[in-house]
Protein backbone atom coordinates (compact mmCIF):
# COMPACT_ATOMS: atom_id res chain seq x y z
CA UNK A 1 0.00 0.00 0.00
CA UNK A 2 1.51 3.03 -0.98
CA UNK A 3 0.13 5.17 1.92
CA UNK A 4 -3.43 5.82 -0.35
CA UNK A 5 -6.69 4.48 1.32
CA UNK A 6 -9.04 2.19 -0.19
CA UNK A 7 -12.20 4.42 -0.81
CA UNK A 8 -14.25 1.16 -1.81
CA UNK A 9 -14.25 -2.46 -2.38
CA UNK A 10 -15.31 -4.10 -5.59
CA UNK A 11 -15.67 -7.96 -5.30
CA UNK A 12 -17.25 -10.31 -8.34
CA UNK A 13 -18.06 -13.85 -8.06
CA UNK A 14 -19.65 -16.73 -9.78
CA UNK A 15 -19.90 -20.71 -9.48
CA UNK A 16 -19.79 -20.93 -5.55
CA UNK A 17 -20.54 -17.70 -4.73
CA UNK A 18 -22.27 -18.09 -2.05
CA UNK A 19 -19.92 -20.52 0.05
CA UNK A 20 -17.15 -17.92 -0.91
CA UNK A 21 -18.55 -14.70 0.11
CA UNK A 22 -20.04 -16.19 3.30
CA UNK A 23 -16.00 -16.77 4.38
CA UNK A 24 -15.57 -13.10 4.07
CA UNK A 25 -18.31 -10.98 4.48
CA UNK A 26 -19.23 -11.92 7.83
CA UNK A 27 -15.84 -11.07 9.34
CA UNK A 28 -16.01 -7.49 8.55
CA UNK A 29 -17.21 -5.10 11.19
CA UNK A 30 -20.60 -2.98 10.89
CA UNK A 31 -18.16 0.23 10.97
CA UNK A 32 -15.86 -1.09 7.77
CA UNK A 33 -15.09 2.46 6.78
CA UNK A 34 -15.47 1.72 3.39
CA UNK A 35 -18.62 0.14 0.81
CA UNK A 36 -18.48 -3.49 -0.72
CA UNK A 37 -20.04 -3.13 -4.00
CA UNK A 38 -20.44 -6.96 -5.20
CA UNK A 39 -21.21 -9.16 -8.50
CA UNK A 40 -22.55 -12.23 -8.93
CA UNK A 41 -23.92 -14.12 -11.87
CA UNK A 42 -27.47 -15.00 -10.98
CA UNK A 43 -30.08 -15.54 -13.54
CA UNK A 44 -32.09 -12.18 -14.11
CA UNK A 45 -35.13 -13.85 -13.08
CA UNK A 46 -35.19 -15.11 -9.99
CA UNK A 47 -35.71 -12.55 -7.15
CA UNK A 48 -32.60 -11.63 -5.63
CA UNK A 49 -31.84 -13.30 -2.19
CA UNK A 50 -28.87 -12.44 -1.88
CA UNK A 51 -29.31 -9.15 0.02
CA UNK A 52 -31.54 -10.65 2.91
CA UNK A 53 -29.32 -13.91 2.76
CA UNK A 54 -25.84 -12.23 3.69
CA UNK A 55 -27.87 -9.60 6.01
CA UNK A 56 -28.71 -12.29 8.48
CA UNK A 57 -24.91 -13.36 8.83
CA UNK A 58 -23.20 -10.18 8.41
CA UNK A 59 -22.53 -7.09 10.89
CA UNK A 60 -22.18 -4.95 7.68
CA UNK A 61 -25.86 -3.21 6.42
CA UNK A 62 -26.52 -5.23 3.14
CA UNK A 63 -28.74 -4.20 0.71
CA UNK A 64 -29.06 -4.46 -2.54
CA UNK A 65 -27.83 -1.61 -4.99
CA UNK A 66 -30.46 1.22 -6.27
CA UNK A 67 -29.79 3.43 -9.68
CA UNK A 68 -28.12 7.16 -7.73
CA UNK A 69 -27.68 6.39 -4.36
CA UNK A 70 -24.63 7.70 -2.57
CA UNK A 71 -22.30 3.98 -2.05
CA UNK A 72 -21.92 4.78 1.68
CA UNK A 73 -19.19 3.05 4.07
CA UNK A 74 -20.29 0.38 6.43
CA UNK A 75 -22.80 -0.96 3.89
CA UNK A 76 -22.47 -3.83 1.12
CA UNK A 77 -24.19 -3.66 -2.61
CA UNK A 78 -24.98 -6.19 -4.25
CA UNK A 79 -25.96 -5.98 -7.87
CA UNK A 80 -29.58 -5.98 -9.10
CA UNK A 81 -29.93 -9.13 -11.25
CA UNK A 82 -30.87 -8.11 -14.51
CA UNK A 83 -28.46 -5.26 -14.48
CA UNK A 84 -25.10 -4.03 -14.67
CA UNK A 85 -23.98 -1.52 -11.59
CA UNK A 86 -21.71 0.82 -11.95
CA UNK A 87 -19.98 3.55 -9.69
CA UNK A 88 -20.45 6.99 -11.25
CA UNK A 89 -16.73 9.65 -10.47
CA UNK A 90 -18.87 11.63 -7.16
CA UNK A 91 -19.12 7.90 -5.48
CA UNK A 92 -22.72 7.40 -6.62
CA UNK A 93 -24.15 4.04 -8.13
CA UNK A 94 -25.65 3.64 -11.35
CA UNK A 95 -27.30 1.03 -13.23
CA UNK A 96 -27.46 -0.05 -16.71
CA UNK A 97 -29.43 -2.36 -19.01
CA UNK A 98 -27.05 -2.58 -21.68
CA UNK A 99 -25.99 -5.99 -23.05
CA UNK A 100 -24.77 -8.68 -21.76
CA UNK A 101 -20.73 -8.55 -21.13
CA UNK A 102 -19.23 -12.09 -21.84
CA UNK A 103 -22.71 -13.83 -21.03
CA UNK A 104 -23.09 -12.05 -17.71
CA UNK A 105 -24.96 -9.07 -16.86
CA UNK A 106 -24.85 -8.17 -14.15
CA UNK A 107 -20.71 -8.47 -15.25
CA UNK A 108 -18.03 -8.04 -12.70
CA UNK A 109 -15.95 -6.25 -15.37
CA UNK A 110 -18.29 -3.31 -16.28
CA UNK A 111 -18.39 -2.68 -12.50
CA UNK A 112 -14.60 -3.04 -11.88
CA UNK A 113 -13.67 -0.93 -15.24
CA UNK A 114 -15.99 1.65 -13.77
CA UNK A 115 -14.80 1.18 -10.12
CA UNK A 116 -11.40 2.08 -11.78
CA UNK A 117 -12.28 5.02 -13.84
CA UNK A 118 -13.65 6.67 -10.54
CA UNK A 119 -11.19 5.67 -7.86
CA UNK A 120 -8.23 4.81 -9.42
CA UNK A 121 -5.87 3.65 -7.25
CA UNK A 122 -8.10 4.27 -4.18
CA UNK A 123 -9.89 0.84 -4.52
CA UNK A 124 -9.77 -2.50 -3.87
CA UNK A 125 -10.64 -5.32 -6.73
CA UNK A 126 -11.18 -9.12 -5.85
CA UNK A 127 -12.48 -11.70 -7.73
CA UNK A 128 -13.36 -15.18 -6.23
CA UNK A 129 -14.55 -18.23 -7.29
CA UNK A 130 -15.86 -18.84 -11.41
CA UNK A 131 -15.99 -20.45 -13.87
CA UNK A 132 -15.82 -18.02 -16.89
CA UNK A 133 -13.24 -14.86 -17.84
CA UNK A 134 -15.82 -12.23 -16.77
CA UNK A 135 -13.56 -10.03 -14.11
CA UNK A 136 -10.60 -10.33 -16.28
CA UNK A 137 -10.21 -7.13 -17.98
CA UNK A 138 -11.88 -5.40 -15.06
CA UNK A 139 -9.35 -6.16 -12.35
CA UNK A 140 -6.69 -5.21 -15.36
CA UNK A 141 -7.89 -1.68 -15.42
CA UNK A 142 -8.18 -1.45 -11.59
CA UNK A 143 -3.93 -2.63 -11.90
CA UNK A 144 -3.72 -0.43 -14.24
CA UNK A 145 -4.92 2.72 -12.44
CA UNK A 146 -3.21 1.61 -9.38
CA UNK A 147 -5.59 -0.15 -7.31
CA UNK A 148 -5.33 -3.08 -5.11
CA UNK A 149 -6.01 -6.48 -6.76
CA UNK A 150 -6.93 -9.82 -4.72
CA UNK A 151 -7.48 -13.18 -6.37
CA UNK A 152 -8.68 -16.11 -4.39
CA UNK A 153 -6.05 -18.84 -4.76
CA UNK A 154 -7.60 -20.65 -8.07
CA UNK A 155 -6.31 -24.17 -6.68
CA UNK A 156 -8.50 -23.57 -3.55
CA UNK A 157 -10.98 -21.93 -5.72
CA UNK A 158 -14.54 -24.16 -6.02
CA UNK A 159 -14.13 -23.06 -9.71
CA UNK A 160 -10.69 -22.00 -11.35
CA UNK A 161 -11.45 -20.54 -14.20
CA UNK A 162 -12.48 -17.33 -12.85
CA UNK A 163 -9.68 -16.22 -10.59
CA UNK A 164 -7.06 -17.90 -13.43
CA UNK A 165 -7.86 -15.28 -16.05
CA UNK A 166 -8.10 -12.87 -13.82
CA UNK A 167 -4.48 -13.86 -12.75
CA UNK A 168 -3.35 -13.54 -16.27
CA UNK A 169 -4.15 -9.88 -16.92
CA UNK A 170 -3.20 -8.89 -13.74
CA UNK A 171 -0.08 -10.70 -12.73
CA UNK A 172 0.82 -8.73 -10.04
CA UNK A 173 -2.32 -9.39 -7.46
CA UNK A 174 -2.01 -10.90 -4.14
CA UNK A 175 -3.10 -14.60 -4.53
CA UNK A 176 -4.96 -15.13 -1.50
CA UNK A 177 -7.07 -18.45 0.37
CA UNK A 178 -10.59 -17.58 1.01
CA UNK A 179 -9.84 -17.90 5.00
CA UNK A 180 -7.45 -14.73 4.33
CA UNK A 181 -9.27 -12.22 2.45
CA UNK A 182 -11.10 -10.63 5.29
CA UNK A 183 -8.20 -10.40 7.42
CA UNK A 184 -6.08 -8.61 4.63
CA UNK A 185 -9.37 -6.17 4.15
CA UNK A 186 -9.28 -5.04 7.62
CA UNK A 187 -5.50 -4.93 7.20
CA UNK A 188 -5.57 -2.25 4.20
CA UNK A 189 -8.89 -1.01 5.12
CA UNK A 190 -8.40 0.21 8.39
CA UNK A 191 -11.33 1.61 10.65
CA UNK B 1 -8.82 8.22 -11.58
CA UNK B 2 -10.05 8.17 -15.25
CA UNK B 3 -7.67 9.62 -17.52
CA UNK B 4 -8.14 14.00 -16.54
CA UNK B 5 -7.44 13.94 -21.15
CA UNK B 6 -10.19 11.66 -21.77
CA UNK B 7 -12.56 12.90 -19.46
CA UNK B 8 -12.33 16.22 -21.30
CA UNK B 9 -12.65 14.46 -24.84
CA UNK B 10 -15.30 13.39 -23.55
CA UNK B 11 -17.18 16.34 -22.99
CA UNK B 12 -15.86 18.20 -25.95
CA UNK B 13 -17.18 15.33 -28.03
CA UNK B 14 -20.58 15.20 -26.41
CA UNK B 15 -20.25 18.90 -26.64
CA UNK B 16 -19.97 18.87 -30.75
CA UNK B 17 -22.63 15.96 -30.72
CA UNK B 18 -24.94 18.38 -29.33
CA UNK B 19 -23.99 21.67 -30.97
CA UNK B 20 -23.66 20.13 -34.97
CA UNK B 21 -26.81 17.34 -34.35
CA UNK B 22 -28.74 18.25 -30.94
CA UNK B 23 -28.61 15.08 -29.96
CA UNK B 24 -27.76 16.22 -25.92
CA UNK B 25 -25.88 13.44 -23.78
CA UNK B 26 -24.53 15.86 -22.13
CA UNK B 27 -26.41 15.13 -18.91
CA UNK B 28 -26.58 11.31 -19.09
CA UNK B 29 -24.84 9.83 -15.98
CA UNK B 30 -21.23 9.33 -16.85
CA UNK B 31 -20.32 5.57 -15.96
CA UNK B 32 -22.22 3.77 -18.78
CA UNK B 33 -21.73 6.54 -21.50
CA UNK B 34 -18.13 6.26 -21.45
CA UNK B 35 -17.64 2.89 -21.33
CA UNK B 36 -20.26 2.70 -24.49
CA UNK B 37 -18.21 5.48 -26.04
CA UNK B 38 -14.93 3.60 -25.51
CA UNK B 39 -16.35 0.69 -27.23
CA UNK B 40 -17.46 3.23 -30.27
CA UNK B 41 -13.64 4.37 -30.28
CA UNK B 42 -12.14 0.83 -30.23
CA UNK B 43 -14.63 -0.79 -32.51
CA UNK B 44 -14.50 2.46 -35.02
CA UNK B 45 -10.95 2.00 -35.36
CA UNK B 46 -10.42 5.96 -33.55
CA UNK B 47 -6.83 5.73 -31.30
CA UNK B 48 -8.53 8.75 -28.94
CA UNK B 49 -11.85 10.64 -28.76
CA UNK B 50 -10.78 13.56 -30.42
CA UNK B 51 -9.94 12.08 -33.59
CA UNK B 52 -13.50 10.29 -33.22
CA UNK B 53 -14.88 13.79 -32.66
CA UNK B 54 -12.87 14.99 -36.03
CA UNK B 55 -14.69 12.85 -38.26
CA UNK B 56 -17.98 13.37 -36.21
CA UNK B 57 -18.05 16.74 -37.35
CA UNK B 58 -16.18 16.27 -40.56
CA UNK B 59 -17.70 12.83 -42.11
CA UNK B 60 -21.28 12.51 -42.79
CA UNK B 61 -21.28 8.56 -41.63
CA UNK B 62 -19.96 8.68 -38.49
CA UNK B 63 -23.26 10.28 -36.54
CA UNK B 64 -25.56 7.24 -37.52
CA UNK B 65 -22.82 4.87 -36.50
CA UNK B 66 -21.94 6.86 -33.29
CA UNK B 67 -25.38 6.28 -32.38
CA UNK B 68 -25.59 3.03 -32.54
CA UNK B 69 -23.17 2.96 -30.23
CA UNK B 70 -24.56 5.47 -27.39
CA UNK B 71 -28.43 4.49 -28.22
CA UNK B 72 -28.26 1.07 -28.13
CA UNK B 73 -30.71 -0.34 -25.64
CA UNK B 74 -31.39 -4.09 -24.80
CA UNK B 75 -34.82 -5.24 -23.76
CA UNK B 76 -37.02 -8.03 -24.01
CA UNK B 77 -40.77 -8.80 -24.40
CA UNK B 78 -42.88 -8.86 -21.15
CA UNK B 79 -39.65 -8.21 -19.57
CA UNK B 80 -40.27 -8.62 -16.02
CA UNK B 81 -43.48 -10.19 -16.30
CA UNK B 82 -44.61 -9.73 -12.88
CA UNK B 83 -44.90 -6.53 -14.06
CA UNK B 84 -46.62 -7.18 -16.93
CA UNK B 85 -49.36 -9.02 -15.19
CA UNK B 86 -50.37 -6.90 -12.49
CA UNK B 87 -51.03 -4.49 -15.57
CA UNK B 88 -53.30 -7.28 -16.86
CA UNK B 89 -55.00 -7.68 -13.68
CA UNK B 90 -54.66 -3.88 -12.29
CA UNK B 91 -54.40 -1.62 -14.70
CA UNK B 92 -56.63 -3.10 -17.30
CA UNK B 93 -59.81 -2.80 -14.94
CA UNK B 94 -59.54 0.96 -14.91
CA UNK B 95 -58.21 1.48 -18.61
CA UNK B 96 -61.61 -0.49 -18.81
CA UNK B 97 -63.43 2.57 -18.32
CA UNK B 98 -62.48 5.06 -20.79
CA UNK B 99 -63.79 5.24 -24.43
CA UNK B 100 -60.78 5.89 -25.83
CA UNK B 101 -56.77 5.22 -24.63
CA UNK B 102 -53.68 7.03 -25.52
CA UNK B 103 -50.14 4.80 -24.17
CA UNK B 104 -47.06 6.34 -24.53
CA UNK B 105 -43.90 3.89 -25.02
CA UNK B 106 -41.41 6.67 -24.09
CA UNK B 107 -37.96 5.35 -25.25
CA UNK B 108 -38.98 2.30 -27.28
CA UNK B 109 -35.99 1.23 -28.78
CA UNK B 110 -36.38 -1.63 -31.00
CA UNK B 111 -39.62 -2.38 -30.22
CA UNK B 112 -39.80 -5.03 -27.48
CA UNK B 113 -41.92 -3.03 -25.06
CA UNK B 114 -44.11 -1.81 -27.32
CA UNK B 115 -45.23 -5.38 -29.04
CA UNK B 116 -45.55 -6.55 -25.62
CA UNK B 117 -48.43 -3.58 -24.37
CA UNK B 118 -50.02 -4.30 -27.96
CA UNK B 119 -50.16 -7.59 -27.74
CA UNK B 120 -51.22 -7.31 -23.79
CA UNK B 121 -54.28 -4.80 -25.04
CA UNK B 122 -55.12 -7.22 -28.45
CA UNK B 123 -55.79 -9.67 -25.91
CA UNK B 124 -57.70 -7.83 -23.25
CA UNK B 125 -59.61 -6.34 -25.81
CA UNK B 126 -58.69 -3.20 -25.74
CA UNK B 127 -56.34 -2.57 -28.34
CA UNK B 128 -59.38 -1.36 -31.10
CA UNK B 129 -59.23 1.82 -28.73
CA UNK B 130 -56.16 2.50 -28.12
CA UNK B 131 -53.62 4.58 -30.05
CA UNK B 132 -49.85 3.69 -29.09
CA UNK B 133 -46.88 6.36 -29.31
CA UNK B 134 -43.77 4.53 -29.44
CA UNK B 135 -40.91 7.39 -29.46
CA UNK B 136 -37.45 7.70 -29.59
CA UNK B 137 -34.17 9.66 -30.37
CA UNK B 138 -32.65 6.78 -32.74
CA UNK B 139 -33.69 6.65 -36.02
CA UNK B 140 -32.30 3.43 -36.26
CA UNK B 141 -34.15 2.37 -33.39
CA UNK B 142 -37.58 3.45 -34.81
CA UNK B 143 -36.96 1.45 -37.50
CA UNK B 144 -36.05 -1.53 -36.15
CA UNK B 145 -39.29 -0.84 -34.11
CA UNK B 146 -41.31 -0.53 -36.95
CA UNK B 147 -40.19 -3.79 -38.60
CA UNK B 148 -40.64 -5.95 -35.87
CA UNK B 149 -38.21 -8.46 -36.73
CA UNK B 150 -36.26 -10.56 -34.20
CA UNK B 151 -33.68 -13.13 -33.84
CA UNK B 152 -35.46 -16.55 -33.13
CA UNK B 153 -32.44 -16.62 -30.61
CA UNK B 154 -34.67 -14.35 -28.04
CA UNK B 155 -38.23 -15.72 -29.08
CA UNK B 156 -37.77 -18.88 -26.01
CA UNK B 157 -37.33 -15.83 -23.35
CA UNK B 158 -40.20 -13.51 -24.99
CA UNK B 159 -42.22 -16.49 -25.11
CA UNK B 160 -41.75 -17.88 -21.19
CA UNK B 161 -41.94 -14.14 -20.29
CA UNK B 162 -45.47 -13.43 -22.06
CA UNK B 163 -46.73 -17.11 -20.30
CA UNK B 164 -45.53 -15.49 -17.22
CA UNK B 165 -47.27 -12.15 -17.91
CA UNK B 166 -50.86 -14.38 -18.13
CA UNK B 167 -50.55 -14.08 -22.06
CA UNK B 168 -53.94 -15.57 -23.39
CA UNK B 169 -52.36 -17.26 -26.54
CA UNK B 170 -49.47 -18.49 -27.88
CA UNK B 171 -46.90 -15.68 -28.83
CA UNK B 172 -46.36 -17.92 -31.79
CA UNK B 173 -50.08 -16.50 -32.76
CA UNK B 174 -48.19 -12.77 -33.57
CA UNK B 175 -45.68 -13.89 -35.22
CA UNK B 176 -44.02 -16.07 -38.65
CA UNK B 177 -40.61 -17.41 -38.85
CA UNK B 178 -37.93 -16.95 -41.36
CA UNK B 179 -34.47 -17.39 -41.87
CA UNK B 180 -33.64 -17.30 -38.65
CA UNK B 181 -35.64 -14.68 -37.43
CA UNK B 182 -39.45 -14.48 -35.85
CA UNK B 183 -41.69 -11.17 -38.07
CA UNK B 184 -43.80 -10.03 -36.26
CA UNK B 185 -47.31 -9.55 -37.85
CA UNK B 186 -48.02 -6.08 -39.00
CA UNK B 187 -51.66 -5.82 -37.81
CA UNK B 188 -49.89 -5.38 -34.66
CA UNK B 189 -49.00 -2.00 -35.86
CA UNK B 190 -52.05 -0.76 -37.04
CA UNK B 191 -52.82 1.73 -34.27
CA UNK B 192 -48.97 2.50 -33.97
CA UNK B 193 -47.30 5.84 -34.31
CA UNK B 194 -43.77 5.94 -34.37
CA UNK B 195 -42.04 8.91 -33.57
CA UNK B 196 -39.05 10.82 -33.69
CA UNK B 197 -38.48 12.53 -29.34
CA UNK B 198 -36.61 13.30 -27.12
CA UNK B 199 -36.75 13.38 -23.13
CA UNK B 200 -34.19 15.63 -23.06
CA UNK B 201 -34.85 18.32 -25.44
CA UNK B 202 -38.52 17.73 -26.76
CA UNK B 203 -41.91 18.63 -25.13
CA UNK B 204 -44.91 17.39 -24.15
CA UNK B 205 -47.31 16.11 -26.71
CA UNK B 206 -50.15 14.66 -25.78
CA UNK B 207 -52.72 13.80 -23.03
CA UNK B 208 -51.87 9.86 -22.32
CA UNK B 209 -53.70 7.46 -19.75
CA UNK B 210 -50.25 5.48 -20.14
CA UNK B 211 -46.88 6.27 -20.09
CA UNK B 212 -43.89 3.58 -20.39
CA UNK B 213 -40.87 4.61 -19.75
CA UNK B 214 -38.48 1.80 -18.45
CA UNK B 215 -35.30 1.29 -17.73
CA UNK B 216 -34.56 4.57 -20.03
CA UNK B 217 -33.81 6.84 -16.89
CA UNK B 218 -30.96 4.91 -15.41
CA UNK B 219 -28.85 6.51 -18.26
CA UNK B 220 -29.83 9.53 -16.97
CA UNK B 221 -28.25 12.02 -14.19
CA UNK B 222 -30.42 13.61 -11.38
CA UNK B 223 -31.38 16.70 -13.12
CA UNK B 224 -32.69 14.88 -16.71
CA UNK B 225 -34.62 12.50 -14.62
CA UNK B 226 -36.37 14.92 -12.92
CA UNK B 227 -37.00 17.08 -16.68
CA UNK B 228 -38.37 13.67 -17.90
CA UNK B 229 -40.73 13.11 -14.88
CA UNK B 230 -42.01 16.45 -15.55
CA UNK B 231 -42.76 15.59 -18.72
CA UNK B 232 -44.61 12.57 -18.23
CA UNK B 233 -46.26 14.62 -14.89
CA UNK B 234 -47.92 16.69 -18.18
CA UNK B 235 -48.66 14.62 -20.17
CA UNK B 236 -50.76 11.96 -18.02
CA UNK B 237 -54.12 13.37 -17.61
CA UNK B 238 -55.59 12.53 -13.94
CA UNK B 239 -55.02 9.24 -12.62
CA UNK B 240 -53.12 8.40 -15.77
CA UNK B 241 -50.65 5.37 -15.03
CA UNK B 242 -46.73 5.60 -14.70
CA UNK B 243 -44.91 2.57 -15.44
CA UNK B 244 -40.90 2.68 -14.64
CA UNK B 245 -38.08 -0.09 -14.48
CA UNK B 246 -37.90 -2.43 -11.79
CA UNK B 247 -34.71 -0.63 -10.39
CA UNK B 248 -36.02 2.95 -11.15
CA UNK B 249 -38.21 5.28 -8.49
CA UNK B 250 -39.82 8.59 -8.25
CA UNK B 251 -38.74 8.71 -4.73
CA UNK B 252 -35.78 11.16 -5.48
CA UNK B 253 -37.74 13.23 -7.49
CA UNK B 254 -38.30 16.55 -7.28
CA UNK B 255 -41.92 15.31 -8.90
CA UNK B 256 -42.30 12.76 -6.34
CA UNK B 257 -45.83 14.51 -4.95
CA UNK B 258 -47.24 14.36 -8.43
CA UNK B 259 -48.06 10.92 -8.39
CA UNK B 260 -49.23 8.24 -5.90
CA UNK B 261 -47.76 4.30 -5.86
CA UNK B 262 -50.29 2.75 -7.40
CA UNK B 263 -48.72 -0.88 -7.15
CA UNK B 264 -45.15 -0.19 -5.78
CA UNK B 265 -42.88 -3.17 -6.19
CA UNK B 266 -44.22 -3.17 -9.74
CA UNK B 267 -43.15 0.50 -10.16
CA UNK B 268 -46.35 1.68 -11.37
CA UNK B 269 -47.06 4.87 -10.76
CA UNK B 270 -50.63 6.52 -10.83
CA UNK B 271 -50.47 10.73 -11.32
CA UNK B 272 -52.55 12.23 -8.52
CA UNK B 273 -56.25 14.30 -8.98
CA UNK B 274 -54.77 17.50 -7.73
Amino acid sequence: MSGVLPRAVVIGASAGALQALSQILPELPADFPVPVLIVVHVPADRRNMLAPLFQAKCRMLVREAEDKEPAMAGTIYFAPPGYHLLVEADGSLSLSSDEEVLYSRPSVDVLFESAADAYGPNVVGIVLTGANPDGAQGLRAICESGGTAIVENPADAYAGTMPEEALKACPKAHVLALGEIAAHLLRVCPA
Amino acid sequence: MSDIIEDIEIRLLLEALYQRFHYDFRDYAQASIRRRLRQARDQLGFANFSALQEHLLHDDDMLPRLLGYLTVQVSEMFRDPSFFRTIREKVVPHLRTYPSLKLWVAGCSAGEELYSYVILFREEGLEDRTLFYATDISEEALAAASRGIYSLDRIRTFTENHRASGGKSSLSDYYTSAYGNAVFDKSLRDRVVFSDHSLVTDAVFGEMQFVSCRNVMIYFNRELQDRAIGLFNDSLMRNGFLGLGSKENLRFSRHADAFTDFVREEKIYQRREQ
